[in-house]
């Protein structure tokens, strides 16, 4: 239990290392737009597979 | 994302390839695309879908999950694309820009419908010379593109984006509330912060109340001095808004609801931190960074639901500067160019086409025709203009080309005079007193006073208890339930709203549209709809025939009356006749030859040329009064008279009715004659009639209204309309309208149905009585809580867990608005006859 003396600091210290790193991605845009990037995922540039795939590169 | 499924696109019978709209049948317009034919509906949308294919991004049809928007030819490149390189350079003339600036674009884009459309939008971009980073966010609809100027001018990705069926307009910070988003953003942190010390300081407040044992001492200090750190950020970060709220009110002299909200968290903050630093009492870490965490997301909700209204309005609304064409060199030459109307100066002639919008207050110098002053007078009737006369700034051309002098610049116009009205009569609006607000501003009070008593009371009994159980009745009271019922409910109803085309944009429009007691309805465009159709038709011969041989003849017509009679051609699907040497004559009508025949239609004078002065009897009965008349004959004799007037919506008696039924006093406003609006006001059931009205006028009256303590709803439509709806309590702009009345009003129309006034109606009522019932139950649980508190006879963890339940029941019921199980129709009568009845419940408990 002697270890807990050490963890709930140690945690409360995270949470605060949390708050910093959660400030920092705000700042740089990271959660400007919530559903892009969902989409983006979906399409890089390899053509799409398909019986009738147009001329792909 | 896999393509086989669409299948062989080509022949007829399928659905556009682009667009999956049926294909007319024997017009198709096809288009190669990965070695198949594929049939498209109509030019637009093969032009798009050459580009997309030429452009090597036909993939776009792979991966796409719905079908595109059908594409208007007309509206893929408008002129006015031309001047959006030039305001940049007259703007920045004192300031030049850098090369930074110049570099950076943010566009504005409407029409997405799927993932595949920012990979096609960001693909295509890509591939244009001079652009370096072209980067969609879906989320707020923008476009942030880096370029190098010189070789990549802003109309040419316009031009490019409007090429692919994309709408897509310059943004501008300023005029598209980017303040609105950057606050929606800081809220959206505080959110965070506040959760994440909800979650954090929540650890270490269970094993506290789940233990039987009891905690050794030593620990017990630790873990309160833990949640102390971590409920810091919760208080002074994420509970700003509420401190910030709290002395605004204040200072205002009217406490709304983030005093008590603001209070409860200070002094059980403040208790709590004592109670730490002594190392004995209560703490209630974990109710203050709850009750923070929960307040805020049922704001962040409510704004983003409104957030999400308004950047719709923005991008519906046309961000093209106004332009003019100017003739430089008259009257020598006649070459015109375009301008933007800003830049017309006194004394410049201007040429107006038909369909044309005039820039500015200016005199015909050449020509004549008719303009249409529905949106800025209401009077549904065109006006017939001659050389000399002065034409208002705002007015539609209708029949002729025609040139006009600038009489004064677009600063003085009328149009912008009418803005002006507008903007001071939304400084005179009567400061709504929040209804919700209100019963708060009343429970503050006397909870602040039963907390007090207690103290006192207390302070007597057991000092040592005072401050704890006063804190008690604060936190346990904790008008959580209370300060969440109105907001979330406000949220449920306004997302609901957006999704049946209603935008609500700001945020009184639900609580003014229960309370109000009076509806002011513009005629033009509003109860009518705005343009003409055929009212009644005059001829021995059968109508089918005689509106074949009238289509066929005014097909060549830009004349709003020729329009509309092709128009109800179509409708009845009468096929137009066959006719030879169609020609326009300027100013009277349309000749041309049937089966050898000479026949015309138009002004009477015009066909009596040909057809005889003496009407018979059928033709000779009299127009009904704001009706147009229509006549066709041939060299034979007279053949129809058609009579078109601008009829009514058709939802326009049962709208009215459902208010009727609500009890409000119907008003009919107009600026058009009379006779007109009684005609209108008796087919509708609008009891009062007040015509001819100005718009300096219609605000008179409705301020007149308000003074003798009505609260005034009104919907209207036209520039006219704008400065009486910012000025009413709550205000609906139809979404055909002039822009100027929807900036004016609280919420507009989109779908364009009457009908949706009285839906939203309807859901303001439903709405109020879930506002009610949460009132109802909140007030019942504090009225059960706060003795208890009162009397220490509550555990912490207790009224945690009562908070939590009596916050999640409110919120459950809230989210019942936005279920869409009622059809629209039947929301009016339902809230109409149940709304009565928690009225005085609640009465009975505030």
């Amino acid at each position: 239990m002697e270890a807990l003396y050490l963890l709930i600091p140690l945690s409360t210290l995270l949470v605060f290392v949390a708050i910093w790193i959660f400030f920092r991605a705000s700042d740089s845009g990271q959660f400007d737009d919530l559903e892009g990037p969902a989409m983006r995922i979906l399409h890089d540039d390899d053509a799409v597979p398909g019986k009738d795939a147009p001329g792909a590169p | 994302m896999n393509g086989s499924d669409k299948g062989d696109g080509s022949g007829e019978g399928n659905p556009c390839f682009h667009c999956g709209q049926p294909v007319p049948a024997g017009e198709t317009w096809p288009l190669q695309i990965g070695g198949h034919t594929r049939a498209m509906c109509c030019v637009g949308c093969q032009s798009v879908a050459r580009l997309i294919v030429d452009s090597g991004c036909e993939d776009f049809y792979l991966r796409r999950t719905v079908p595109s928007a059908r594409v208007d030819p007309e509206q893929l490149l408008p002129p006015e694309l031309a001047l959006v390189d030039l305001p940049l350079q007259a703007q920045h003339h004192d300031a030049p820009a850098t090369d930074d600036q110049a570099a950076e674009l943010v566009l504005s884009i409407d029409g997405l419908r799927c993932s595949a459309c920012v990979w096609l939008i960001e693909k295509y971009l890509a591939r244009l010379p001079g652009i370096r980073m072209a980067e969609m966010n879906v989320a707020s609809a923008r476009l942030h593109i880096r370029r190098d100027p010189a070789l990549c001018p802003t109309s040419v990705i316009l031009r490019g984006l409007r090429g692919l069926g994309y709408t897509a307009y310059p943004f501008d910070p300023l005029r598209q509330g980017e303040q609105a988003r950057r606050a929606s953003r800081r809220l959206f942190r505080q959110l965070f912060i506040a959760g994440l010390s909800m979650m954090q300081v929540m650890m270490y407040a269970v094993p506290v109340y789940m233990t039987h044992e009891g905690i050794d001492p030593d620990m017990m200090s630790l873990m309160r001095w833990a949640s102390l750190f971590l409920t810091i950020p919760a208080v002074f970060y994420s509970a700003l808004p509420f401190f910030t709220g709290a002395w605004a009110g204040l200072r205002a002299r009217a406490p709304g609801m983030d005093l008590p909200v603001a209070i409860g968290i200070a002094a059980a903050f403040a208790g709590s931190a004592i109670a730490t630093w002594r190392g004995e009492g209560e703490i209630w870490f974990d109710s203050v960074s709850m009750f923070i965490f929960l307040l805020l997301a049922s704001r962040y909700l409510e704004t983003a639901a409104r957030r999400r209204s308004a950047s719709a309005l923005e991008r519906m609304q046309q961000a093209f500067p106004a332009s003019a064409l100017v003739l430089g060199g008259y009257p020598q030459q006649r070459d015109t160019t375009l301008v933007a109307a800003a830049q017309l100066q006194p004394g410049d002639v201007i040429l107006a086409r038909p369909g044309d919008t005039i820039a500015a207050d200016a005199s015909l110098i050449e020509g004549e025709t008719e303009l249409d002053l529905a949106l800025l007078s209401g009077e549904s009737r065109p006006q017939s203009f001659q050389p000399g006369q002065e034409a208002p700034g705002g007015a539609v051309n209708l029949s002729q080309p025609v040139l006009l002098r600038v009489v004064r610049t677009t600063r003085d116009s009328t149009l912008a005079a009418l803005t002006r009205l507008a903007e001071q009569a939304g400084q005179g609006k009567p400061a709504l007193a929040q209804w919700a607000d209100l019963v708060a501003s009343r429970f503050v009070v006397a909870l602040l006073l039963l907390a007090a008593a207690t103290f006192l009371a207390w302070h007597l009994i057991d000092p040592s208890r005072a401050w704890a159980t006063a804190i008690a009745v604060l936190v346990v009271s904790c008008p959580c339930a209370l300060s969440l019922a109105t907001p979330s409910a406000l949220a449920a109803a306004t997302d609901r709203l957006l999704r049946e085309g209603t935008l609500v944009v700001r945020g009184n429009v639900l609580e003014a549209l229960q309370r109000a007691d009076t509806i002011v309805f513009d005629k033009t465009g509003t109860l009518t709809q705005g343009r003409p159709q055929l009212t009644a038709f005059w001829s021995e011969a059968p109508q089918s025939r005689m509106l074949a041989m009238a289509a066929a003849m005014e097909r060549g017509s830009l004349h709003p009356l020729a329009r509309a009679l092709v128009q109800e051609a179509m409708e009845q699907q009468v096929r137009p006749v066959d006719v030879t040497m169609l020609e326009s004559v300027t100013g009277a009508g349309m000749q041309c030859q049937i089966d050898g025949v000479l026949h015309r239609i138009g002004a009477r004078r015009f066909v009596a040329d040909i057809a005889g002065d003496v009407l018979p009897g059928a033709l000779n009965q009299p127009v009904a009064a704001g009706a147009g008349a229509v006549y066709l004959g041939s060299s034979a004799g007279w053949l129809a008279r058609f009579d078109l007037a601008d009829a009514l919506r058709s939802d326009a008696v049962t709208t009215v009715a459902a208010f009727r039924r609500l009890g409000l006093r119907t008003i009919l406003l107009s600026g058009d004659q009379p006779e007109v609006c009684a005609d209108v006001a008796t087919a509708t059931g609008i009891t009062d009639v007040v015509a001819g009205c100005t718009p300096q006028g219609k605000l008179d009256y409705v301020r007149q209204l308000q003074q003798g303590g009505a609260v005034v709803a009104i919907v209207g439509d036209g520039i006219n309309d704008a400065a009486m709806l910012r000025a009413g309590d709550v205000s609906f702009a139809m979404g055909k309208g002039a822009a100027l009345a929807q900036i004016s009003a609280d919420a507009v129309i989109m779908s364009d149905h009457l009908q949706a006034v009285a839906d939203c109606a309807g859901m303001a009522q439903r709405t109020m009585r879930i506002v009610r019932q949460n009132l109802v139950w909140a007030t019942l649980y504090n009225f059960l809580a706060i003795p208890a508190a009162a009397f220490g006879l509550l555990d912490p963890w207790m009224s945690a867990v009562g908070m939590s339940l009596s916050s999640l029941l409110v919120v459950g019921n809230a989210l019942r608005l936005s279920r869409r199980a009622r059809g629209p129709g039947r929301v009016v009568d339902e809230a109409s006859s149940d709304v009565a009845a928690p009225a005085p419940a609640l009465a009975g408990c505030v």
